[in-house]
């Protein structure tokens, strides 16, 4: 039987080598469930033969029910019907289904919920698995972030009532954020939550491009505190499909067709709170938001995914002048360094998904008590706050470096094929427009960046890199860590340049070649690290070296250029407003 | 109300991965050089059988007729949702034909209370299709076989769709009754993460007295063994085993002697590419390829 994760050697290889067991021991709070679910296992062995079998189990599902349904789901989308409801796709009715069934949606909740308790890491590399197989269907399987929402915030009712019948994948959720005039700046949310003298909230106003806003249980963003006009006058709300909730519209998009994207009126629907008030986008938005952006790493790596393997196969079996089109060197170029661009996305998003683990896991023993004394507290605190200083970073970054990648690695696929390529007969055109999405929510690129840069600007890259690198590597590969070295001195060298401008301006104009630099250096650190145990990653560490190293330079020159003629002369470069009749 | 439902399922080697040494120098197939797996067909009439518990409710009860391996096939029903497991293991059952296995299976089916009994069309490495109506001969119940869309059940009526090759038949039968069923009849559920957490653990005797022989590099002794089955059991675990005196079977109708079936000679067949003809595009050539193909029996 085919299977997306038994056939992925590069993802065989980080599940042995991220060190599954030191996760479960972290999500197994010392193997205590054991006694209460029989399902929970009683050891980190055990756990992780659960993650593999967890893992094969989708794999297959994926490979034989899943994606043999995303042609017919991109041609078909999902239908508004007539009374407001809306009905996916087939395909995707299909798989909900089935991977309810596979009590797969609720894959990271605690058992007590009927979850699955997994690391972020296992749930990332399933993420990537459901994308390669379909990728609009990621967007409704991969929004099991609002049921984490509701397990970190809500209160015990709540969870007791939503939670169960979310792992058992009766109920969808939806993140509702987006309105007309709030889009990548949040803060400007109009729809409005309001309590009645009784105290009930309601939700009143418009919200749109939401994906799956037709699913039961809506997570909105409101305007709670009228008197507050930016980010802290909101709050979370719970809202629960219901005839006071109207979805107007579908949007009709150029890819991920089987995702249902709503308009969605809500005519003071019934609502609940989720936490306190106020810290709707500062606290909570902001959690989901980080959980989601690693999410879209992982549907920009399934897409990417998918697409090199038909346009590695069509190369290798496409003949012209009498030979394989992959023989010809401009291909094989273009071809390995879309699977080395894959394989560096990987790295870094899954790495960022072990460190949210690593983070969580150190907050949990505090929350739990865990701490054997005032001095394990005190290391278990700064642990956490290192590590939610690195995924501040780590999390835009992989969105901002896997969507990216996703695109480049979609439109090669194309370029690879050809015209047969850019025919509906192969799926490459598909995983193209799929792909486009993935730079766009969940946050731009560029907001990725203006998060991201924070981090680089700060030394904490450089400080990755370093700490990466104390490992001394085997001798062959000594020279390769030296490299890394003397790129990252560069990257301080282009930092320091960019401080000494003065304000935001100019970090904000070469905020993408800063990050740009930072994930040259923290994949190539990663590779490096892989490298000392798997000879393939050696080729791949060389040839990332050795593309990646001069654009970094680059970077370094035009950086520290000091040049910022887009602010200075906008005018002049983007020429005149076109005026339309 | 609920139904009792019996699902037979068989370990075949996976027939769709052949490689060279898929087929033994007699003619029979090399079980150890391909991968064992649940019969596909048996995966839907698993399925059957689990839709008709998720409606009416009642119990599904998964046998297995094989060598010990086949308690795999067992697990892979506990991850899917069985009620009971039962392996059903007997060394003076092998080399039953499909008359042996039916007469086997019926033993041990009349010992269970059963209103339907679900079998796969046929497996994948005899293709026979034989024992399914074989077993409703021997325990004296209707059969309806080809099923190719979920059953309909009210009260004790079934109603059924079977395929008939160029077309379908309804058909109604009073329960019990034997169905067979079709790749089409439904999708089989994937395994459940939960249950797959649980019942990964689970064993028959057969397997923890080797566990056990392996841990200690010597013959299980027979006291310890008993107390880890007791153990099992407790939490659920243990998978039943059932030999040819559990079901207290006629010898002379099992294995060898219980099986009329004997292969007179194995041919091999190779199948070899490249001759081809071509038809004009006209309508004389279309009319000409039609005849031809249907003369041949590629049609019709």
């Amino acid at each position: 039987m085919a299977n997306f994760f038994t056939d992925n050697q590069d993802i065989q290889f980080l599940f042995e080598h991220m060190d599954p067991a030191r996760l479960a021991g972290i999500m197994e709070d010392g193997f205590k469930y054991a006694e209460q679910f029989d399902h929970a296992p009683a050891d980190a062995a055990d756990a992780v033969d659960n993650y593999r079998r967890i893992l094969e189990a989708l794999g297959e599902l994926a490979a034989e029910q899943i994606a043999p349904t995303a042609e017919e789901t991109d041609l078909l989308g999902n239908t508004l019907n007539p009374d407001g409801s809306v009905s996916y796709a087939p395909g995707i009715a299909k798989a909900l289904k089935l991977l309810a069934q596979a009590d797969l949606m609720g894959f990271t909740l605690p058992y007590r919920f009927g979850g699955l308790n997994c690391p972020n890491l296992v749930y990332t590399m399933s993420n990537e698995i459901v994308s390669r197989a379909d990728a609009a269907l990621m967007n409704i399987y991969g929004l099991q972030g609002i049921a984490e929402t509701i397990n970190a915030f809500a209160d015990e009712a709540i969870k007791a009532e939503y939670l169960p019948e979310m792992a058992a994948g009766k109920r969808t959720g939806a993140m509702v954020l987006t309105e007309p005039d709030a889009g990548s700046d949040l803060q400007a949310v109009k729809v409005r939550g309001w309590q009645d003298a009784d105290g009930h909230w309601y939700a009143q106003g418009v919200k749109r491009f939401i994906t799956n806003g037709c699913g039961e249980v809506l997570l909105v963003l409101a305007r709670t505190e009228p008197e507050i006009s930016d980010g802290r006058g909101l709050s979370l709300l719970l809202v629960e499909r219901g005839p006071r909730v109207k979805i107007r519209r579908l949007e009709d998009k150029l890819g991920i067709h089987g995702s249902p994207t709503c308009e969605i009126f809500f005519d003071d629907a019934p609502a609940r709170l989720i936490g306190e008030r106020q810290r709707g986008l500062i606290t909570y938005v902001m959690s989901l938001m980080n959980g989601a952006r690693i999410g879209i790493a992982a549907q920009s790596l399934g897409i990417a995914e998918a697409a090199f393997r038909v346009a590695r196969q069509f190369a290798h079996s496409r003949r012209q002048f009498g030979q394989a089109v992959e023989n010809f060197p401009a291909l094989r170029e273009l071809i390995s360094d879309m699977q080395v661009d894959i394989q560096a996305a990987r790295a870094l998003t899954y790495f960022a998904a072990y460190c949210v683990d690593v983070e969580y896991g150190a907050l949990r023993k505090l929350e739990l008590g865990g701490a054997a004394d005032p001095a394990e507290s005190r290391a278990l605190k700064a642990e956490s706050r290192r590590y939610k200083r690195l995924n501040g970073m780590l999390t835009p970054m992989s969105k901002y470096c896997a969507s990216e990648m996703c695109m480049r690695v979609a439109n090669g696929a194309v370029a690879v094929m050809g015209g047969s390529g850019y025919m509906k007969d192969y799926s490459v055109q598909r995983h193209l427009r799929d792909s486009r999405i993935t730079t766009i929510y969940e946050g731009t690129t560029q907001l990725q960046i203006v998060a991201a840069v924070r981090g680089v600007s700060s030394g904490t890259a450089n400080s990755l890199v370093d700490e990466l690198l104390q490992r001394e590597p085997p001798e062959e590969l000594a020279p390769l860590a030296e490299q890394i070295r003397s790129g990252s001195k560069l990257l301080e060298e282009a930092v320091a340049f960019v401080k000494a401008q003065g304000g935001t301006e100019y970090m904000d104009l070469m905020g993408r070649r800063l990050v740009d630099m930072a994930v040259y250096l923290v994949v190539a650190a990663l590779f490096l690290d892989h490298a000392v145990v798997n000879d393939g990653k050696k080729t791949v560490l060389r040839r990332w070296l050795a593309v990646k190293m001069p654009e970094l330079r680059m970077n370094h020159e035009i950086i520290t250029s000091g040049q910022r003629l887009p602010m200075t002369d906008f005018e002049a470069l983007a020429g005149p407003v076109p005026v339309t009749e | 109300m609920g139904y009792d439902c019996i699902v037979c399922a068989k370990q075949v080697p996976d027939t769709k991965r052949i490689t060279g040494e898929a087929m033994k120098e007699d003619g029979t197939v090399n079980r150890a050089a391909l991968p064992a797996i649940f019969n596909p067909e048996d995966r839907n009439a698993l399925e059957a059988a689990l839709g008709v518990r998720d409606a009416h409710g009642g119990t599904v009860t998964l046998i297995s007729m094989g060598p010990p391996s086949a308690a795999e096939v067992l697990r892979e029903g506990l991850f899917r949702g069985v009620d009971r497991a039962i392996l059903l293991t007997d060394r003076r059952a092998a080399v039953s034909d499909t008359h042996a296995t039916s007469y086997i299976l019926s033993c041990a089916i009349r010992r269970l209370p059963h209103d339907i009994v679900f079998c796969g069309r046929q497996a994948i490495d005899g293709d026979t299709a034989q024992v399914g109506p074989q077993l409703a001969e021997k325990l004296g119940i209707t059969q309806i076989t080809y099923l190719e869309e979920p059953a309909v059940l009210e009260g004790r009526t079934i109603r059924a769709r079977r395929n008939v090759g160029s077309g379908f038949e309804l058909v109604q039968a009073d329960l019990p009754v034997l169905v067979t069923v079709m790749e089409s009849a439904n999708t089989p559920r994937p395994p459940a993460a939960r249950r797959m957490m649980k019942y990964k653990k689970a064993r028959t005797a057969g397997e923890v007295a080797r566990e056990l022989g392996q841990e200690t590099g010597e013959a299980a002794a027979a006291a310890e063994v008993e107390r880890r089955c007791q153990v099992l059991a407790e939490k659920g675990l243990l998978i039943e085993t059932w030999d040819l005196g559990t079901i207290e079977a006629d010898l002379a109708w099992c294995g060898r002697l219980g099986s009329p079936t004997k292969v007179h000679r194995v041919q091999w067949v190779k199948l070899a590419g490249g001759e081809y003809r071509e038809f004009p595009a006209t309508d004389e050539g279309v009319r000409e390829l039609v005849t031809e193909l249907i003369e041949e029996h590629t049609f019709g």
